[in-house]
């Protein structure tokens, strides 16, 4: 088997893996969730792969559809983040000397504070809760991005079909859809992909934080959090399976969005 | 000019191949062949110059002797130093003792280290285990001395070297070496007539020193000013190897229709270019590569690749020439 | 560019950037629905007439309209006041200080562990390139990247203070001793965990980097040319590919302090460890507003101080750019 054979089959793997979760996490019955204190604190078993909590509800159930909760927030905040990211680097790059200047300083403005104290600050503005962490991470993490489109618009504009186009006096915005977006495409989809595990790892962050989302959305963050009351008690169940499977989607992601550039990268086609 | 020694080669490439794996289309793995059936020999106290167009894969050559092609490489034929065939551990234990390479630019010093201490590495490897520093500075200093070479260009970086003392340092690195077997890969272009005159001074040196020189280069006129002999590479192998004499006149001594072209070719001669481009290594002509774009080809060329055969004092590879 | 002129340069941009920052971060809290007359007064908003949350609100200067809070707050951070933080009850800079010298004790141990162990692992990698070696700690360095810091906060708890009980379970200091009566081992003793926590992290960044470096370095016409010159092995990465990975490591690492705070965020959170992160969550939480503004200042300081360090190192290390330009 070869390289490029192997990348397709992670990748595949990767995907049925993310859609596995979503697809449990959707479907599950809420019955297991309901309160039993007859099964309440049980370690894992057949019947409860990752054990239960002080309420008796079954961790398996709650980690899938916590971790569904939180891929769901990091989905639409990356493409939120994604879409920052395609307007400004387009702006950057056609839009002149100064709105480069002004866009590349906004870049290192945003750059220059830690993203999780940024997420800390927005989330406070916006009074916590699903708006904070979606506005939070959207605005935190399009800078890089941002700056791959801007290259790649730069390049793309240089090139020898473009500048006959615009000779020929084909406007801007034909110039931008014919040419410049469909070309732009892959880059933006890698991007995008590849935002998400950040996006997600930092959802389940700033939840754990308490800033997220509130206790009646079980994100993982939320669940991971309450863990902690019960470290001292022993047990490790209720930390140790909601991480590992966080980990998990963030690295399947991860490498999804990897393999996928790999895939659409024609300088690496050949490795 | 001394003609061919009658000493036995310290070098000699037979039948070598060479070929890479790659990607074609979508999830298939092929190989590529850049190099194919070449086969050249280098006398002690001799300069043979390989000459072929740029970016036809001539420094492979090089790289396959040296024993340092990249990993996805696979070699075939047989490649001897001085009558032992070399195995990747005797390359291993010869490299840069017994046989040096000059190579084409200054990126090829490490750009963070002064370049005397660049050299002095390359006398210490030279004198096996036991390196002495002191010995190696008078080694380096010498070599310093005789390429013209200022005292305190030992402590500069290569980034603050003109390109004639770059090159100067870098034949510098193969003197000291002591090697038996010198390549030279591309030594001259982006020189100045005064720093090639210079740059060839050098190997005329190196060779009366009694040691063999390869010379791989793009550029005939460079080769025919210094070489004793003239290998001629065409679309990834040799078609003729000849006594420098032989490019003369009009090219009557000359055996492959190629090499007579290409003396044709040069601005001092007729300057008429040869129609046609050499073909990719993976898209190869049926029979004799060269039939194609060949004046004299005939049906029976694209029947089979010729062999290398010796006519006269040289090895052509045509089944027309005599 | 001199050095000089190169460093006033980043200063000024620095500057406008942080009052930049200044103006976006007070005009951003200013339309927070959080009330911060709450937080002064805690959870018993209850107890607190209206009356005497006008008065509170007077004694903060709350009422006033925004651009006048800012400017009043905006005059008296150029002159160095950050204002009262309502949690603490006392000077946010004074509070910024005293928290930021735990955290700096806990972030300089992870900067310096993670960056050696680092490098380490990535200059073994690179140079068995291909092997099983380098596909392990590509992997380790991939989930690393992967894995959120506070988890792996509490996986050690788990084990090293729950389990095996070598560790305290949190805080900076031991419960219960007065703060004149905690000694240098207290203190590291207590540091240990939370440290281990970022350096571990801190790692897949600095040895991926010089990995690749290293891969590039190794794949250079220069390394060729000294295979070719007989070098080889330990030999080859002493003499040329240290040097030319040692500076762009050490200068990701200076890059990476922004990371490096996040995690410490979070491992603050997760060992109760007195630092400014911890700070950052109370005072986000509890809508300690001068607070809150007070670190993402600093905060904001901390990384820009961070690149300049990095940008000045590689001006004054690479000789290239050194004497590029004395010549």
């Amino acid at each position: 088997m070869n390289r490029r054979q192997i990348t397709l089959i992670t990748t595949f793997c990767a995907a049925i893996l993310l859609i596995g979760v979503v697809v449990g996490g959707l479907t599950l019955g809420e019955e297991r969730l309901s309160t039993n204190l007859d099964i309440r604190n049980a370690s894992p078993s057949l019947e409860h792969p990752f054990g239960t909590d002080h309420l008796g509800r079954d961790m398996l159930t709650r980690t899938l559809k916590g971790l569904t909760v939180s891929i769901g927030v990091g989905v639409i905040a990356a493409a939120a983040s994604a879409a920052i990211a395609l307007v400004l680097g387009m702006l950057a790059a056609t839009m002149g000397k100064a709105v480069d200047a002004a866009i590349s300083w906004l870049i290192d403005l945003f750059l220059g504070v830690p993203h999780l104290v940024a997420l800390i600050l927005i989330s406070f503005t916006l009074g916590g809760g699903l708006k904070g962490v979606v506005a939070g991470i959207a605005l935190t993490h399009w800078p890089s991005l941002a700056r791959i489109i801007r290259a790649e618009v730069m390049q793309l504009r240089s090139a020898e079909y473009v500048q006959i186009s615009r000779r020929l006096g084909k406007s801007r915005w034909w110039v931008a859809s014919r040419h410049i977006l469909p070309h732009l495409f892959p880059q933006l989809l890698v991007g995008l992909v590849l935002l998400f595990p950040h996006a997600i790892l930092h959802e389940a962050s700033i939840s754990f934080l308490g800033f997220g989302l509130s206790p009646h959305q079980p994100a993982i963050g939320i669940i991971l959090s309450e863990s902690m009351r019960y470290l001292t008690s022993g047990m490790w169940w209720l930390a140790f399976f909601p991480g590992i499977s966080l980990l998990i989607i963030v690295r399947a992601f991860d490498t999804l969005g990897d393999n996928l550039r790999l895939l659409t990268d024609p300088h690496r086609a050949h490795q | 000019m001394p003609t061919q020694t009658k000493s036995k080669p310290i070098l000699e490439v037979e039948e070598l191949s060479i070929s890479f794996a790659q990607y074609t289309s979508g999830l298939r793995q092929s190989s590529l062949k850049v190099i194919a059936d070449l086969s050249v020999s280098v006398c002690p106290g001799e300069i043979v110059a390989v000459v072929g167009s740029s970016g036809s894969g001539k420094s492979l050559l090089a790289h396959a002797i040296l024993g340092i092609l990249p990993g996805n490489a696979a070699i075939s034929g047989s490649i001897r130093f001085a009558g032992q065939k070399l195995t990747a551990e005797y390359q291993e234990a010869i490299r840069g003792r017994e046989i040096a390479l000059i190579p084409q630019s200054v990126n090829y010093l490490d750009p963070l280290m002064q370049v005397g201490k660049q050299v002095r590495n390359a006398a210490k490897i030279a004198r096996g285990s036991s390196p002495d520093r002191a010995a190696a500075r008078k080694i380096q200093r010498e070599a310093f001395a005789r390429y013209n070479l200022a005292p305190e260009v030992e402590r500069l970086l290569p980034f603050q070297l003109s390109g004639g003392m770059a090159r100067r340092v870098l034949v510098a690195t193969a003197l000291v070496s002591s090697a038996r077997l010198v390549i030279a890969d591309e030594p001259t272009p982006g020189l100045d007539d005064a720093a090639v005159r210079e740059t060839l001074g050098c190997f005329r040196e190196l060779a009366d020193q009694g040691r063999g020189v390869l010379l791989i280069t793009h550029d005939i006129e460079t080769a025919l000013e210094i070489a004793d002999r003239i290998a001629v590479f065409y679309a990834g192998t040799t078609v003729e190897v000849a006594p420098v004499q032989d490019f003369s006149g009009g090219g009557e001594a000359l055996r492959h229709p190629y090499t007579k072209a290409l003396w044709r070719s040069l601005p001092k001669n007729d300057f008429a270019p040869i129609p046609g481009f050499q073909p990719h290594p993976n898209a190869l002509p049926e029979g004799c590569l060269f039939q194609p774009r060949c004046p004299m080809a005939t049906p029976e060329c694209t029947a089979g690749r010729p062999e290398m055969r010796a006519v006269r004092e040289g090895m052509v590879r045509c089944i027309h020439a005599s | 560019m001199g050095l000089v002129p190169f460093i006033l340069k980043k200063l000024l941009r620095m500057a406008a950037l942080l009052i930049a920052l200044c103006i976006l971060s007070f005009w951003l809290v200013s339309y927070s629905p959080l009330d911060p007359v709450q937080a002064y007064v805690g959870a018993d908003m209850t107890r607190v007439s209206s009356e005497q949350s006008e008065m509170i609100a007077e004694y903060w200067g709350l009422n006033k309209p925004p651009l006048e809070r800012f400017l009043h707050w905006g005059s008296a951070v150029l002159h160095g006041d950050l204002g009262t933080s309502m949690i603490f009850r006392r000077p946010v800079a004074e509070v910024i200080g005293e928290r930021f010298m735990a955290s700096l004790a806990l972030m300089s141990t992870a900067w310096l562990l993670s960056g050696v162990l680092g490098f380490a692992l990535g200059a073994v990698a690179g140079m068995k390139q291909g092997t099983w070696a380098d596909r392990l700690i590509k992997w380790y360095c991939f989930t690393l990247a992967s894995t959120p810091a506070f988890w792996l906060g509490l996986l050690l708890v788990m084990v090293f203070a729950v389990w095996l009980g070598w560790f305290p379970v949190g805080l900076g200091v031991p419960a219960g001793k007065l703060a004149d009566d905690v000694t240098l081992a207290n203190r590291i003793y207590h540091l240990i965990l939370p440290a281990l926590t970022l350096s571990i992290l801190g790692v897949a960044n600095v040895a991926l980097h010089t990995r690749q470096k290293l891969v590039d370095v190794l794949a250079s016409d220069y390394i060729l040319f000294a295979r070719a010159r007989g070098e080889k092995g330990l030999q080859l990465f002493w003499r040329h590919g240290l040097r030319n990975v040692a500076l762009p490591a050490v200068t990701i690492q200076f890059a990476s302090i922004s990371e490096l705070i996040g995690g410490t965020v979070l491992a603050e959170q997760v060992f109760s460890y007195p630092g400014l992160g911890q700070a950052t969550v109370q005072a986000g939480l509890r809508s300690d507003v001068p607070l809150l503004l007070g670190i993402v200042i600093f905060s904001a300081l901390l990384v820009f101080v961070g690149n300049l360090a990095a940008d000045i190192i590689y001006r004054v290390v690479d000789p290239r750019i050194r004497k590029g330009e004395s010549a």
